[in-house]
This record gives structure tokens, C-alpha cells and sequence, in this order.
């Protein structure tokens, strides 16, 4: 297997110092070129499992092995697109993405790169802007073509697309099959949208929260482009409503108690 | 009603107001002279050359006394801004010594320097100084985390990351903080030079107020309140619009 997330659990202490389990006895294994989406209600512990991945956040206990090396911090072999662009503002779109690339590269080498995945992403004409002259959609593609420049073996998405309009994030979705297609790199991607994760993914993870533990593994064997099989992707869509309809009402009853009580 | 001419209006009032009370002597011209004798005063003084001697002569340890203070200033601020210890011991030193005006370094200054112009322009860097560090202490600290988060995955770690994220992601605050040392420096070069030596704008203002020519002295004080507004207006204030909307700031 590719990725081996192993016994992976995750504690934080809370205000009155009693600890709470984000991720407990996570065991998840991936193989190379999936397109996995992690999808469960907010407060599951998701994007934790990400940032785990990612190298950004520390486990409590268990281990995380990629290609057989335990990870330790953050490293080029994986790159990350965050719900917010995180450009940097005072870089142009092709300083952005050749952020990564300037140590090892020459300028002219990195440029060219850039430019390569930044027409991936329908952005070629835009290297020279600043990122605040771009609309939100566009400063996601940058993003992603920025992951893609350091030509990672996995890209994680946490809710990349999350922030935007319907039509928006509708339009990059095709984008991101077509990369995915042609470059084969192992995605994992964290989402809140059911529709989303059966429209992209092989495979989508189902998790719970108050712990955050694995419902459900779910392989989706749906051929694409998948818009012209409404049917399944409805049926999908039931059988993991009924997973998620339990979880959704456990958040919404901790919330109303917690107002109560408050 | 345009702000433009709201203001011309206004001007032409105060501007009116002085001139006709001068003539009609509402108050002796000792006290407070007509506008049109310190218009006279100040076309005589750049005539004469005096007050471009003056204006080169303040400009000079404004230069030295701002660079230096702007430079000391990032340097603390950033280790304040990186280290928590420095923060909590050096960083209460620091705002307290914000809330001294700078001027009453003076005689200590003086005592260490003597009375010429590097007491002056000591007195002028401690008026800059102390504001920068605490803006830059700010700007490091509020870097978002998202930008942090997203150099590492890039690879950027220990110097490199400080330099090509964390120090960019904080020249807004590295403006703010100039554009305020500059005001303070600016005040402070002032007083310092009234209390001191000359030649500058400073020392001729006194020198004028010992041979009771309250011309000279207005026309100093507006030289020195137009240079003021202009140097925050047309530089300081526009690098900064520009800096907040290319830093994604605007709200």
C-alpha cells in the first residue's frame, strides 16, 4: 500500500483540561493514484487526519508510513491545497508557484514548470497578476497548480472548494478529474459534501465524530464522467445519508445542549 | 458640497480673519503678526538662503536619526516579535520607554555626547525607534498561520521561511510602523534642535523667538507643519493604501 495510516489517535486538551479525542484508532490504507475523499460533519476530526498527513500536526499515538517512510514533517512529496488560496499577496501568480521550486531549480527551468501547470488550470495568461486581482476560484486553481509544481506523489485537498459559488466549484471539479487523470497522483481529499466526494472519488471514507473513527469505507464504482449516471450516484448518496443522518443529529443535539447549559 | 472646496472656503475664512484683524489691530503685531509679514519673512529666509541651510541641515540628521532608528527598531521588534522571553522581559521595557517623549533624553544627551549635533540626532532615533519595534513586534505576530502552514508544505523552513514568508507577510505592519517613527522622529529632531544647536528649523525658530521675530517663528512652525503633512500624506499614507490592498487588507 501507498499510504498506511496505522492506530493513528489524537487527543487535545480542552478548557477545563480534560482531554478529548479528535481521532481515535484511525486505520486507513490508500493505494497509489486513488482519488479518496474523507468526508464527515464538521467537528469529525477530517481535516486533522489531513494535517497529520500533511506532516503540520503531531498524533498522539500511531504513525502515518508513505511509500514505506514514516512521516515526520511536512515535505515536496506532498503537496497541500488549503480551503483559502493562502497565496502569498505580495508574489505574482508565477513568483506563487515558483515558490517551491527556487532551490532546486534554475529561474528559467522553474518559470517554465510553472508555466506548464499553470495552463493546466487555464491560468497562463495571468502571471503577472497579484493575487488580490483575482476572482476566488481563480486563486484556488493557483493554488493547485502551485501543489502540482513540485510535482508531489500525493496532493491533499482540505475542502479546496469549500469557499466557492456552486457554478465555480462545479467548473473546477472537471478541472481537478482532468489533472487527476493525467497525472495520476494519489488525492486525498477532505469534504462535507456528500455530491462532491461521489462526483470525484474512487473511494470516500466515512467518519464520525465526538471521537472522530471510520464509519464507513465506501468504494465508488461509478464510470465517469459520472454526471450521466444520476441514478447511481443517488443511490450512493442514500446509503451514506443513512451513516451521516445519526451523526449530523449528534452534532445538532451536543450544540442544543450545549446552548441550554450555557 | 465637493471636500475641495469645503476647505478653500474654510482656509479663506482663517486666512481673511488674520489678515483684516492685523490691519484693524485687534491684537498688536509683537504678539501675533500679520500674514502677510511672515509671508514676507519666509520669502526673505529662502532669499538669504537661511532656511534652505536649515531645511538641508534638518533634513541630514533626519536621514541619519530615522535610518538608524528604523533599523535598530526591526531588529528589536523581531526578536521581540520571535522570542517570548524577550517579549515578556525586553517587550515591557520597551512599552514603557514608548510612553517617554523622547526630547527628555536630552540632557542625559547632552552629558554623553555634548551639546552638538549627536546629541541631537540621538534624541531623534530614540523618537523612532521604540514605535518600529513595537509595530514590528505586531507584524511578526500576527503573520497568519494559513501562510506558515503552506510555506512548510512548500518546504520552507527556519531562516528561509522568515525571510521569504514571515517578514513579507509583515510589511504592512513595517509601514505603519515607519510611517509612525517618521512622525515621532520628526518631532523630536524638532524639539531637540530647539533645545540645542543649529543650524536647522529647529534652532532658527528659537533664534528668531530671542530677537522677538514671531514672523520668522510662524513661518518656521508652518514650514515645519506643511513638511510634516506632505511627507505622511504623499508618501506614507499612499505606500500604505497600496501595500493594505495588495496584502488582501482592505475591509
Amino acid at each position: 500500500m501507498f499510504i498506511e495510516i496505522n492506530d493513528v489517535n489524537k487527543q487535545y486538551n480542552d478548557k477545563e483540561n480534560r482531554p478529548v479525542d479528535v481521532l481515535k484508532d484511525i486505520n486507513l490504507s490508500v493505494e497509489k493514484g486513488q482519488f479518496v475523499s474523507i468526508l464527515g460533519p464538521s467537528g469529525c476530526g477530517k481535516s486533522t487526519l489531513l494535517s497529520i498527513v500533511a506532516g503540520l500536526t503531531k498524533t498522539t499515538s500511531g504513525h502515518i508510513q508513505i511509500d514505506g517512510k514514516t512521516i515526520t514533517k511536512p515535505g515536496k512529496d506532498r503537496g497541500m491545497v488549503f480551503q483559502q488560496a493562502a497565496l502569498f499577496p505580495w508574489l505574482t501568480v508565477m513568483e506563487n508557484v515558483t515558490f517551491p521550486l527556487k532551490k532546486e531549480m534554475k529561474k528559467k527551468d522553474a518559470e517554465e514548470t510553472a508555466l506548464k501547470y499553470l495552463q493546466k488550470v487555464q491560468l497562463g495568461k495571468y502571471i503577472s497578476h497579484y493575487p488580490h486581482e483575482l476572482s476566488g476560484g481563480m486563486q484556488q486553481r493557483v493554488a493547485i497548480a502551485r501543489a502540482l509544481a513540485m510535482n508531489p506523489e500525493t496532493l491533499l485537498m482540505d475542502e479546496p472548494f469549500g469557499a466557492l459559488d456552486e457554478q465555480t466549484r462545479s467548473r473546477l471539479h472537471g478541472q481537478l478529474e482532468t489533472i487527476w487523470t493525467e497525472t495520476k497522483k494519489t488525492i486525498l481529499f477532505v469534504t462535507h459534501s456528500i455530491s462532491e466526494s461521489i462526483k470525484l472519488s474512487d473511494r470516500i471514507v466515512v467518519m464520525g465524530t465526538k471521537p472522530g473513527i471510520i464509519l464507513q469505507d465506501i468504494t465508488v464504482d461509478i464510470p465517469r464522467p459520472r454526471e450521466e449516471h444520476k441514478k447511481e450516484m443517488l443511490e450512493i448518496e442514500e446509503h451514506i445519508m443513512k451513516y451521516l443522518k445519526k451523526e449530523i443529529d449528534k452534532v445538532v443535539s451536543e450544540e442544543l445542549q450545549y446552548a441550554n447549559s450555557h | 458640497m465637493q471636500t475641495a472646496i469645503k476647505r478653500i472656503i474654510f482656509f479663506a475664512a482663517i486666512i481673511a480673519f488674520w489678515e483684516i484683524g492685523s490691519r484693524l489691530e485687534f491684537w498688536h503685531p509683537l504678539i501675533f503678526p500679520s500674514l502677510s509679514s511672515v509671508f514676507s519673512a519666509l520669502v526673505e529666509g529662502f532669499q538669504d538662503k537661511t532656511l534652505i541651510y536649515d531645511l538641508i541641515a534638518s533634513f541630514k540628521r533626519l536621514a541619519v536619526g530615522l535610518t538608524i532608528s528604523l533599523i535598530i527598531g526591526t531588529l528589536i521588534g523581531i526578536l521581540l516579535g520571535k522570542s517570548k522571553t524577550a517579549d515578556e522581559t525586553l517587550g515591557a521595557v520597551i512599552l514603557a520607554l514608548q510612553s517617554v517623549p523622547s526630547i527628555v533624553w536630552l540632557p542625559l544627551a547632552i552629558m554623553w555626547f555634548g551639546l552638538n549635533e549627536k546629541a541631537v540626532i540621538f534624541v531623534t532615533i530614540l523618537g523612532g525607534t521604540f514605535v518600529m519595534a513595537l509595530n514590528m513586534r505586531t507584524g511578526i505576530k500576527n503573520v497568519s498561520p494559513l501562510y506558515i502552514k503552506a510555506a512548510q508544505t512548500m518546504g520552507a523552513t527556519g531562516i528561509d521561511l522568515f525571510t521569504r514568508v514571515i517578514f513579507p507577510a509583515s510589511i504592512p505592519y513595517v509601514v505603519t510602523g515607519s510611517r509612525l517613527a517618521w512622525a515621532f522622529a520628526w518631532r523630536a529632531l524638532m524639539a531637540g534642535e530647539l533645545l540645542s544647536t543649529g543650524p536647522g528649523l529647529g534652532y532658527t525658530l528659537r533664534y528668531a523667538s530671542d530677537f522677538g521675530r514671531m514672523d520668522i517663528v510662524i513661518g518656521v512652525m508652518i514650514i515645519i507643519g506643511a513638511i510634516g503633512m506632505i511627507v505622511d500624506q504623499f508618501i506614507f499614507q499612499r505606500i500604505e493604501k497600496s501595500v493594505i490592498k495588495k496584502w488582501g487588507l482592505e475591509s
